[in-house]
């Protein structure tokens, strides 16, 4: 009798309530919703439980959602239970103008790295995080790229036809629109 | 039947009557025990025949190098036995692969590490303009950061194409005025570089 899905949700209700929110299932793996005030705890109830005992991060990243005003960004971690051979999944939304998420660097060693990733191509500020500057991309680097109004090409070339590489020049009108008659 | 084993004992001599090409003296007056001609024109033909390429390959196209190198394609035929892997011994740097922004002030330092005179070659695509990988993380080129001699294009390039370039590199070499390094208009290159 391992763990299920079910009794995850159970227990996250019973302790936390209405608070974690957004239950799903694709693919059969449990997905959820947190405050971004209540991650910690959470991740710590996940940990400690005797019965739940997700002591495992195996991934921690997020992803940039411009339409939803408010929540634009969302940090998405992966848990996995290694007794039972459970994983969930748990997102925590945040605001693009204030994006300070708790680290959770204290509870998982390994986070250290991937919120330096995550800040690195986000700019999630993870608070209490001991060392948080970036790790992957050039240190002079000016912006998140992984930010969906940053264009994935680079924008210092000259060279290329912009038009050809979806890189429309910002002011007038672009090459691959159909004139006007 | 048992295979007749066989010994290389007599091996067939490779015949090497009029079948070594040996390079062409240069140009110059010649007499009774003496031999005159510019110095320039020996410096290059020495240095141009004897080039010590410094290999920096990041991806595919450091893998067509290896075949460059190796006894089909054979680089060796053209002087440059000798690869070192140690900048300050080296004259061609052959840069060949994609260079992220991240690699940039490494291979700048390889570049500063090498003696002058030394040459730059940029082969494939990526090397030379980025190729495929526009995005914020790949140098566009790296005569972004180092000046560049000779651009071998391809994604990636035959190991002919390689052997293109390097043949190109010769040709600058054996041709380079023994003033170059010291004039102004090279000084003013690398300054646009910020190398003093």
């Amino acid at each position: 009798m391992g763990l299920t899905n079910e009794t995850i949700k159970e227990r996250l209700v019973a302790k936390f309530g209405e608070q974690v929110s957004h239950f799903e299932e694709p693919y059969g793996l449990l997905t959820f919703e947190v405050p971004k005030e209540l991650n910690l705890k959470v991740m710590q109830f996940l940990f400690d439980d005797a019965e739940l005992q997700f002591r495992f991060l195996t991934d921690l990243t997020a992803v940039h959602y411009p339409d939803q005003k408010g929540r634009e960004l969302a940090v998405v971690y992966h848990l996995h239970n290694l007794v039972d051979n459970v994983r969930l999944r748990f997102k925590v939304p945040t605001a693009i103008e204030e994006p300070d998420i708790f680290t959770a660097t204290q509870l998982y060693s390994a986070a250290n790295w991937m919120e330096r990733e995550t800040y690195d191509f986000f700019g999630i500020n993870f608070v209490g995080h001991p060392n948080l500057k970036r790790i992957l991309n050039v240190d002079e680097m000016e912006y998140f790229p992984m930010r969906k109004e940053f264009p994935l090409e680079d924008q210092t070339r000259i060279d290329k036809d912009d038009a050809m590489f979806g890189r429309t020049a910002l002011e007038g009108p672009s090459r691959r629109e159909a004139p006007q008659t | 039947m048992a295979r007749p084993v066989r010994f290389n004992i007599h091996p067939i001599q490779a015949d090497i009557k009029d079948n070594i090409s040996m390079v062409n003296a240069p140009e110059g007056h010649t007499g009774e025990g003496f031999f005159a001609t510019q110095l320039s024109s020996v410096v290059g033909l020495a240095r141009k025949n004897s080039l010590w390429p410094l290999p920096f390959a990041t991806s595919c196209c450091g893998i067509e190098f290896m075949s460059v190198m190796a006894s089909h394609y054979d680089l060796a035929r053209f002087g440059a036995e000798r690869l070192a892997f140690s900048p300050r011994q080296c004259d061609l740097l052959m840069v060949m692969g994609t260079i992220a922004k991240k690699m940039g002030p490494i291979l700048k330092q390889v570049y500063l590490q090498m003696a002058e005179p030394r040459w730059v070659m940029a082969v494939g695509a990526c090397a030379s303009s980025g190729g495929i990988f526009d995005t914020y993380s790949v140098l566009q080129g790296i005569d972004q950061v180092v000046p560049v001699d000779v651009y071998v294009p391809g994604c990636p390039p035959r190991p002919e194409a390689i052997i293109d370039g390097f043949i190109r590199i010769q040709e600058l070499v054996g041709n380079e005025s023994v003033r170059r390094r010291n004039s102004d208009e090279y000084k003013a290159l690398l300054h646009g570089y910020g190398i003093q």
